[in-house]
């Protein structure tokens, strides 16, 4: 290469490395997007020749030189017919194709393992259920099925990864899910694609695969000690719920044991199936959520947790699978001093700046 | 007549422009901002939109500049927020929306059926001064610090955390609304009312129809973008709380309503356009636009389809799945149409006898394009793939495939069909070929790299990029300063040709719409007298036997 001057085969390189023209796969339904992509780009480019073809042929065949006289015809129903129908049947094609990938996309398999991302100006929290708080990065096991479950705390964000061909929006007031599998090890980009102000496109962040053991390495030197069911569970204790929801004969709230899952008649006669949502709804707006043969008087905590906390709480009541628990929690909070309790956030906050400087880079 | 061209116009050292039109009519600022006239009113409009234009060109330019770095390198992010804003809203509401509805629709769409005026010349005035004083208010928020929601407003970014000039914005994209639905009101009537004797629905030509199905959006759907951005208003005032979820607001619902306008918005923007390309079409292969009927019918589904569609701009916001699933299947359905328009117009050229004048040749431009912006569109409509490409760069490449390579180039395609009809001059016709191969050339440049960013995943709106992406916005960042050549272009010599363009005659194309049939510039009036419409659209056998018998009667 040493005909070639150093400057231009610095420029060279430096044009190579920022030119990609192909997102990495990662993911299992990465190659799967991109077949139907491609079977897209191959009836676009098919239909395109076509038309571009007809043009220059009968530019050429009919211009004025050639034939000055135009012969007048009124249509033509067959051939009308014909491309009505041939692109209509191949659209319906495209659609049942991408219908197919659109369930499998937001269609999280049973064993999927779940981490909550919280979406806020301008980052991106992880919340792993081992306690593993991350910001604007995100550890996952190759070959593993992982469930992200998103919501924001101020407008609206999109959780995007190209390479594994997901993206999902960020909702303020509501979870929603997407999930993947990632298949190569890497570092991959996270971008927010919903402009949300400012410091949209700093809000960026690396999904890091790992293999499964590199993984495990990884959840143990990064925990925080906690794990966020214990954090929900400080919090259930610190916001009283206990006092209600508890296994007393005269208890005034619901027992929460075994409640994730189930079905519930609530108040206003309508039955709900308990998920991360309607647990998430039913600490902040109570009143609309009131099970059946329950007094309405559980008083709203809008304002008084972060969308962390709900996280933790809901992650604790997911895992309630007895009432022993409740009685633990119940027995603490009556041993806990006054000033304990009348810190809400302290336990699921005083723990997240520790663990985040580990994974900061 | 040489062989390659259809131009026929007068004996140039005798030809004169007529004394009396609706230009020399009166004279006077006053005339002007008085005028009840479609035809001035139409120029007004012309001027004012091609100041929006370059307003919003202008803004478009910064942001190229902007992205040819992967770092913010020339403005601050704040300042790239702002401007991507204002170059959305002032493309769109103050460009776009209006642009051939408001200036060629305006101007033709009385003489192309044989009557006066619009029906309520007033109104028609009234929407062009909404138009300003919406307009005026984009322009003071720009110069008084901006607005950084993105052309969407998209909640609670906009009512709660940006501390810009929403309302004012707001205000402005309302009132320029109410401008769009009487504009939209005016046609409707004009098209049913105001029909010359013999001018039956099916005698119309197709860009009657398109501007009517056009017209019926607007009316429809303008009112919903209306409520929507009063309820942005009150929200951020009094904070009713219909869309804030820490109120019991849905912050979705406002997704629904906009989109609800603003899918429907498109084929606003792009259906008049569409009527644009079946005249010149027809013109320059002097054929019948082949299957009228499919084509008339088309802009109609196209309008009704349009408003049950608005919800594949969601399908990624949790939405139901089977929400999703219904609002692709239609987004199908409204696909269609839009290829039927492709493939007539294609096949108005079979056996036709084609010349390339400008029109015609931004005519092609337009065909291939929009064929490029609508495949790409059924990409994003198809749920599994608009997982991966919406809010990429892949969906602004499509719309400005569709918005810019579609409208732009028909509106172009009818400036300069329907200029000298106008101005009763001729443009240069080599330098606007020219012009028009600059702009096709430039515009693919610019545009077509960004397919591939999306599918990279570069996301929309970010003043700052991976390095990676770099290569590629750089080639978008050069189209786009051959695309502003382009632009510049007509400008200069339309303007040029106002002095200097050979008499154009009443019908230098040959066409046989009944615009063509009066002179150029055309009388205040439009008509000596009522016409009657005595022959289907585009009958070309009827033109030539009508010059026969005008030869005959001179002679």
């Amino acid at each position: 290469m040493d005909h070639i001057s150093p400057v231009l085969w610095q420029f060279l390189q430096k044009w190579l490395t920022h030119f990609a023209l192909f997102p990495p796969e990662a993911s299992t339904v990465a190659p799967q997007s991109d077949a139907l992509f491609f079977f897209m780009v191959l009836v676009s480019l098919i239909g395109l020749t076509i038309v571009v073809l007809l043009i220059v042929g009968f530019s050429i065949l009919y211009s004025k030189k050639r034939h000055p006289q135009a012969v007048q015809i009124e249509g033509s129903t067959l051939l009308e017919a014909t491309w009505t129908i041939i692109p209509l049947g191949l659209f319906l094609v495209m659609f049942v194709w991408g219908a197919l990938l659109y369930f499998r996309i937001y269609t999280p398999p049973a064993n999927a393992m779940n981490i909550y991302v919280v979406g806020k100006q301008w980052m991106w929290k992880a919340e792993h259920p081992g306690g593993q708080h991350e910001i604007n990065a995100l550890h996952v096991p190759m070959g593993r099925p992982v469930q992200v479950t998103l919501i924001s705390q101020d407008v609206f964000h999109s959780f995007s990864i190209p390479a594994f061909r997901v993206k999902r929006e960020a909702i303020p007031g509501r979870y929603t899910t997407v999930w993947f599998e990632a298949t190569a090890v890497g570092t991959y980009h996270l971008f927010c694609t919903q402009y949300c102000g400012t410091d949209h496109s700093q809000m960026i962040g690396d999904v890091i695969v790992m293999t499964p053991e590199d993984y495990k390495k990884w959840l143990e030197s990064s925990t925080s000690g906690n794990s966020l069911a214990q954090d929900g569970e400080r919090l259930f204790a610190s916001l009283s719920c206990s006092a209600c929801h508890n296994t007393r004969p005269d208890a005034r709230g619901p027992s929460l044991a075994n409640v994730y899952n189930a079905r519930l008649t609530l108040s206003s006669g309508q039955t709900v199936t308990v998920d991360d949502a309607y647990l998430r709804d039913a600490i902040l707006d109570p009143s609309q959520h009131t099970t059946q043969g329950y007094a309405p008087i559980m008083p709203t905590y809008r304002g008084q947790i972060s969308e962390e906390g709900v996280i933790a709480l809901v992650e604790y009541i997911k895992n309630l699978d007895s009432d022993y628990r409740v009685q633990q929690t119940l027995n603490t909070t009556d041993l806990l001093p006054e000033t304990e309790g009348g810190s809400p956030r302290r336990p699921a906050g005083a723990k997240a700046p520790a663990a985040e400087k580990e994974v900061k880079p | 007549m040489s062989a390659g061209t259809i131009v026929s116009l007068p004996d140039q050292s005798t030809a004169r422009i007529p004394k009396m039109n609706f230009l020399t009519r009166e004279n006077g600022l006053l005339s002007w901002l008085l005028t009840g006239d479609h035809k001035r009113i139409a120029t007004l409009y012309l001027i004012s939109i091609t100041f929006f234009f370059f307003i919003g060109g202008a803004l478009a330019g910064l942001i190229r500049l902007e992205l040819l770095t992967p770092q913010t390198s020339l403005m601050a992010a704040d300042t790239y927020n702002k401007v991507f804003t204002m170059h959305g809203i002032i493309m769109i509401f103050f460009f776009l929306v209006p642009s051939v509805p408001a200036t060629l629709g305006n101007f033709l769409i009385p003489m192309m059926i044989g009557a006066k005026d619009l029906a309520l010349p007033k109104v028609n005035l009234l929407s062009w001064y909404l138009y300003i004083i919406g307009g005026a208010m984009g322009v003071y928020v720009m110069a008084t610090g901006g607005v950084d929601t993105g052309w969407t407003f998209t909640t609670p970014l906009s009512t709660h955390y940006v501390n810009t000039h929403v309302i004012s914005t707001a205000l402005a994209a309302f009132i320029a609304g109410f401008s769009s639905v009487f504009t939209g009101l005016n046609f409707i009537v004009t098209i049913h009312k105001m029909r010359c004797p013999g001018m039956t629905w099916f005698r119309l030509p197709l860009f009657v129809w398109a501007n009517y199905a056009a017209s019926i959006l607007m009316v429809l759907g303008t009112p919903v973008l209306a409520i929507t951005l009063v309820l942005i208003i009150l929200e951020r005032t009094v904070g009713i709380g219909v869309f804030d979820p820490a109120k019991g607001g849905d912050p979705l619902l406002f997704q629904h309503l906009f989109w609800f306008y603003s899918h429907p918005a498109v084929y606003i923007m792009i259906l008049p356009g569409m009527g644009v390309i079946s005249e010149v079409v027809s013109t320059f292969s002097r054929k019948r636009v082949f299957g009228y009927t499919a084509v008339a019918f088309s802009s109609v589904a196209i309008a009704v389809f349009g408003f049950f569609v608005w919800a594949h701009h969601m399908f990624i916001m949790g939405i139901s799945n089977y929400a999703a699933l219904i609002f692709s299947l239609l987004t199908m359905l409204v696909a269609v149409p839009s290829a039927i328009k492709i493939f007539n117009w294609t096949f108005t050229l079979y056996k036709g006898s084609i010349t390339f004048e400008t029109p015609m040749l931004y005519a092609f431009g337009f065909m291939g394009l929009f064929t490029i912006g609508g495949l790409t569109g059924v990409f994003l409509g198809t749920t599994g793939t608009d997982i991966h490409l919406t809010e990429t760069y892949f969906i602004v490449a499509h719309f400005h495939f569709v918005m810019v390579g579609g409208m732009l180039m028909a509106f172009l395609s009818g400036m300069h069909f329907w200029w000298p009809k106008w101005t009763g001059r001729m443009y240069p016709e080599k330098i606007s070929q020219f012009a028009a191969v600059v702009t096709f050339i430039g515009f693919n440049f610019t545009f077509f790299p960004q397919f591939i960013l999306g599918m990279l995943g570069m996301p929309r709106r970010y003043a700052a990029y991976p390095p990676e992406f770099q290569a590629l916005n750089v080639f978008s960042t050069a189209g786009a300063s051959i695309l502003g050549v382009g632009y510049l272009l007509p400008i200069l010599y339309l303007t040029w040709s106002l002095k200097y363009g050979a008499v154009a005659g009443n019908n230098p194309w040959q066409a046989t719409g009944l615009e063509w049939q009066t002179q150029s510039p055309p009388l205040t009036e439009n008509f000596l007298e009522i016409p009657v419409m005595d022959h289907e659209a585009y009958d070309y056998e009827w033109l030539e036997k009508q010059q026969e018998k005008e030869v005959a009667s001179v002679g």
